[in-house]
């Protein structure tokens, strides 16, 4: 696979190449992932371009991704508890993505070897609206999805 | 200096189950305040978590992340008495570690 080296950074790859790097000690963890934000990810305004720009196209449905602990009705879309596990072997990342936020993607977690691919956060959400999980593993994109009604919004206000 | 993180760290089998609390804003851009005016974004933008020199966990956040970040992760190892550290980085550049022992 060729990659230039912008583009390496712009994908996946580049939060390998960095976590290496990070591994040998060239780079603290705190200054690499700094250096990685993915600004083009987290500015999307559409799933289809926060797919694209996490280099998901076309992610193939699964049922091995679930969510755990999420409820089905928000009351307060400032803290929706959000959980997601994936029996996905060998998974590289977990992504959240919220369809109708005002940017689509929320969070994209790397899950080294030796870690469960399963973690839990909070988020906040503008409105009723599906959640998707992005699975990356081993290099190809699974995606499962969940519609949260949201009563009172969680953006602007 | 940013408030500490609470951080709690379980060794559960062969496990170690981590879970943390992080005190932050996490202004997403879009609110206004009494003055009509764009309260700029300020959120964290990455976070790791690292145990016995070894990242455990990485994250990149947006601003959706709840305020006050909540974060529940679970990996393979860990010691009682070994630590675990967690660091953050947001959008302002501002940086915080903290570490908990297993327990």
């Amino acid at each position: 696979m060729s990659m230039t080296r912008r583009k390496a950074l712009k994908t996946g790859g580049g939060a390998t190449l960095l976590s290496l790097l990070a591994a040998a000690g060239w780079l603290k963890p705190g200054d690499a992932l700094a250096q990685a934000w993915n600004k083009s990810a987290f500015e999307a305004k559409s799933m289809d371009e926060a797919m694209k720009a996490l280099g998901g196209n076309a992610p193939a449905q699964s049922k091995d991704i679930t969510f755990v602990s999420t409820p089905d009705i928000a009351e307060n879309g400032a803290v929706v508890p959000i959980g997601i596990a994936s029996a996905i072997p060998k998974t590289e990342s977990i992504a959240i993505l919220i369809e109708k936020n005002p940017s689509t993607l929320t969070a994209n977690f790397d899950i080294p070897p030796g870690t469960d691919p399963a973690i839990s956060t909070r988020v906040k959400m503008a409105q009723t609206s599906n959640v998707y999980a992005l699975v990356k593993a081993d290099g190809k994109y699974y995606v499962a999805s969940k519609e949260i009604k949201v009563t009172l919004g969680g953006c602007g206000g | 200096m940013p408030d500490p993180m609470k951080i709690r760290a379980t060794l559960v089998g062969d496990s170690t189950e981590v879970k943390t609390i992080i005190s932050h804003e996490m202004e997403t851009g879009q609110r206004k305040d009494a003055q009509g005016k764009v309260v700029p974004a300020w959120f964290i933008q990455s976070i790791t978590a690292t145990y016995g020199g070894k990242t455990v966990l990485s994250a990149q956040w947006g601003p959706a992340i709840a305020k006050n970040p909540f974060l529940a992760f679970k990996f393979k190892g860990g010691a009682k008495g070994e630590k675990v550290q967690i660091t953050w980085v947001d959008s302002r550049g501002e940086k915080r570690s903290d570490e908990a022992v297993i327990s």
